[in-house]
């Protein structure tokens, strides 16, 4: 059983898979020369972004981090504009001036990719007093991975939305890493959840490769907040298929690493083996997603190519509303 | 007008704003003071210098909020709410823990709006008590708004009197860009005039508050009265001044100070901070690469030595500029002897 409907389920997965095909699509190109600056990518990390977004609206607002593309696509940035952005042009989401760490979308609710670790979570504390203040029952939510979640702003931020009790989730993504170091290393405890149980928070750990484990875990903390229940922490466990950036020769994991997790952790393989076996979508459904996903991912990369830089005139503009 | 305090000033400011529109919160430690005390009193302290005393009462919690001794929460929550909607004016009860919330002030609110193509807007205002001459030592005595006014994307404001207060802060709640509000400790007590009714004052218009022949005199916060004090004095021996306060540094007047100069043809320059990177070598590069032609003696700046504000009475007093150091630097750069 699923609280699911089958457009709900065709969303999630397309929403998945579009991130998936966005960020394989992005580590060819780059590799190509033509993308500037540095790439997070988020390929193995899609249940949590989409089981967590799922339960949002476009009035609902999300912090994320600089690996964010996920965040963006599951939160209902256009992806021809990201990849625009991406690749520096004009007509990106946020005119060639943001690029991949920095990609925001504030009529979508998303409050912006992050290139400071744990720059995320107060800000979306802080739009949490606004919806709070404004009194229509929107919510928002902040990514954080293992790494971030060592960032004292982390802290301060949980601490602040405990006190307040704000309609805020804390979503913890552990994919194993912070930049090259593992999180078994950096996060002393070992427990992410369990520090912010010690700020008061509910909480609850989950398995980030199962779509259907953090959208259930996320509901809960979504209830929580809409009904005036204050905030929530979550914490899933996930892997990156790729490393902290692309280029990244990843010489701190074990050689097989990637590829044994590529087959037992791979969300998209475990959300068609559910769907499936359960007969809520047929293999036919999703490969017709599949194939409108790489369309899609076609033309992005097609028109951010074709499409031209800023002007110079724009180094200028946008510093200030006026000076 | 009504004689009124530089604190009630801007107290008053806050009242206005809050009564003018909803969106306008204010958050920070203490602001109201008290809760979670044991005698159940709010509005306990009203901010720690009583600024922004009585809110609470009219306001309530949901928009007086009392927060945890967390800058970055405080100012990055801040910027989340104004990226949000609302127009928050965050305390931060200290300008030298602009330190422990800098990634929130220059990496995030500053940023918004260039990083995100235009799409958001960061209204947050940050109100933050500075300066020295309280002997509180070198952590709570800086003017450190040099740094600030280094970074795109920040409107810096230092009002010196109580009428400048008020109409500035209007301005900055209302600006929809994140402004953060340099208030000087020693200033909170001192009385002047404050027009009746409502009013507001453009940011990037400085004020003249004396005019002469001789020397232009660019002050900064507390160091306009003690410019004033210099130049009243001066004006028996002869001697008379412009005096240019530009009330925000950050867009900083530069029109008001070249046509001074074209008639005065000298320049000083006072300012509370140390003279490396502030604001007053800003002032006199600008003025060297622009105005030079204007520049009959060399330009001259009275600023705090390159060390930490000193805690004992004595050292502190020697440190802070005052009115006789700038009565002295004014006379030499007059009488020609700008390097004695």
């Amino acid at each position: 059983m699923t609280s699911l409907s089958t457009e709900q389920l065709m969303r999630a997965y397309r929403r998945m898979k579009t991130i998936r095909e966005f960020e394989e699509r992005l580590n060819l190109e780059i590799q190509k020369g033509e993308i500037p600056g540095f790439t997070h990518l988020y390929a193995g990390q899609e249940a949590v972004a989409v089981g967590v977004c799922e339960h949002l609206d476009e009035q609902d607002y999300i912090a994320s981090t600089h690996r964010g593309h996920g965040h963006c696509i599951a939160k209902g940035c256009d992806v021809i504009g990201m990849m625009k952005e991406i690749y520096g042009r004009h007509d990106g989401l946020c005119k060639g001036k943001g690029g991949s760490m920095h990609i925001a979308d504030v009529d979508q609710g998303m409050l912006g990719a992050n290139a400071i670790v744990g720059g995320g979570p107060p800000i979306a504390v802080g739009a949490a007093i606004a919806t709070k203040l404004q009194g229509k029952g929107k919510i928002t939510a902040s990514f954080t991975g293992d790494g971030g979640s060592n960032q004292g702003t982390v802290f301060e931020a949980m601490n602040l939305a405990v006190v307040l009790q704000l309609p805020t989730i804390f979503v913890f993504e552990d994919n194993g890493y912070s930049e090259h170091t593992g999180a078994r290393y950096a996060v002393g405890s070992k427990d992410i959840a369990g520090r912010a149980e010690g700020f008061g928070l509910p909480t609850e750990k989950a398995d980030g490769c199962d779509f259907f484990a953090v959208y259930a875990a996320a509901g809960r903390a979504v209830e929580r907040a809409r009904s005036g229940g204050g905030p929530s922490a979550l914490e899933f466990a996930t892997t990156r298929f790729f490393g902290h950036f692309v280029g990244d020769p990843q010489n701190y994991r074990a050689k097989d690493e990637v590829a044994h997790h590529r087959e037992t952790m791979d969300c998209l393989k475990n959300f068609r083996a559910r769907v499936t076996a359960e007969s809520w979508l047929t293999d036919d459904q999703l490969d017709a997603i599949d194939t409108e996903v790489l369309e899609l991912i076609d033309a992005a990369v097609e028109q951010a190519h074709a499409s031209e830089p800023p002007g110079p005139e724009e180094i200028l503009t946008d510093v200030y509303a006026n000076y | 007008m009504a004689i009124k305090s530089f604190r009630d000033a801007i107290n008053e400011a806050l009242f206005e704003e809050m009564r003018r529109d909803d969106a306008v919160i204010v958050l920070g430690e203490d602001v109201s003071g008290g809760a979670g005390g044991t005698s159940g009193t709010r509005d306990a302290a009203g901010g720690i210098f009583g600024v922004t005393k009585g809110l609470i009462h009219e306001f309530g919690e949901d928009r007086v909020i009392d927060t945890p001794i967390s800058e970055s929460a405080i100012i990055g929550a801040g910027a989340g709410a104004a990226a949000a909607g609302l127009r928050p004016v965050a305390e931060l009860m200290f300008a030298d823990f602009v330190g422990v919330c800098m990634d929130q002030i220059y990496n995030q609110a500053a940023k918004f709006r260039y990083m995100f193509g235009g799409k958001m807007q960061c209204p947050l205002v940050i109100r933050t008590a500075m300066g020295a001459g309280m002997n509180m030592g070198a952590q709570h005595s800086q003017t450190i708004y040099s740094i600030l006014a280094s970074v795109p994307g920040l409107k810096i404001v230092i009002p010196s009197n109580a009428a400048d207060a008020k109409g500035l802060l209007k301005t900055a709640i209302r600006d929809n860009d994140p402004v953060v509000f340099f208030e000087h400790k020693a200033l909170y007590n001192k009385k002047s005039e404050v027009p009746d009714g409502e009013y507001t004052i453009p940011f990037g218009e400085a004020d003249m508050t004396r005019e002469g022949d001789d020397c232009t005199v660019v002050a900064i916060g507390r160091m306009v009265p003690f410019s004033e004090k210099a130049i009243d004095h001066l004006a028996g021996s002869g001697i008379t001044c412009d005096l240019i306060d530009p009330r925000t540094v950050s867009p900083l007047d530069t029109d008001v100070i070249f046509e001074s100069l074209e008639h005065t043809g000298r320049l000083v320059i006072v300012d509370e901070s140390p003279p490396r990177c502030s604001i007053a070598s800003d002032i006199a590069g600008i003025v060297a690469s622009e105005a030079f032609d204007s520049l009959r003696a060399p330009i001259k700046l009275v600023t705090a030595p390159h060390a930490p504000v000193p805690f004992a009475r004595e050292l502190e007093r020697a440190y802070v500029p005052g009115p006789d150091r700038i009565a002295e630097a004014i006379t030499a750069v007059v009488r020609g002897k700008a390097h004695a």
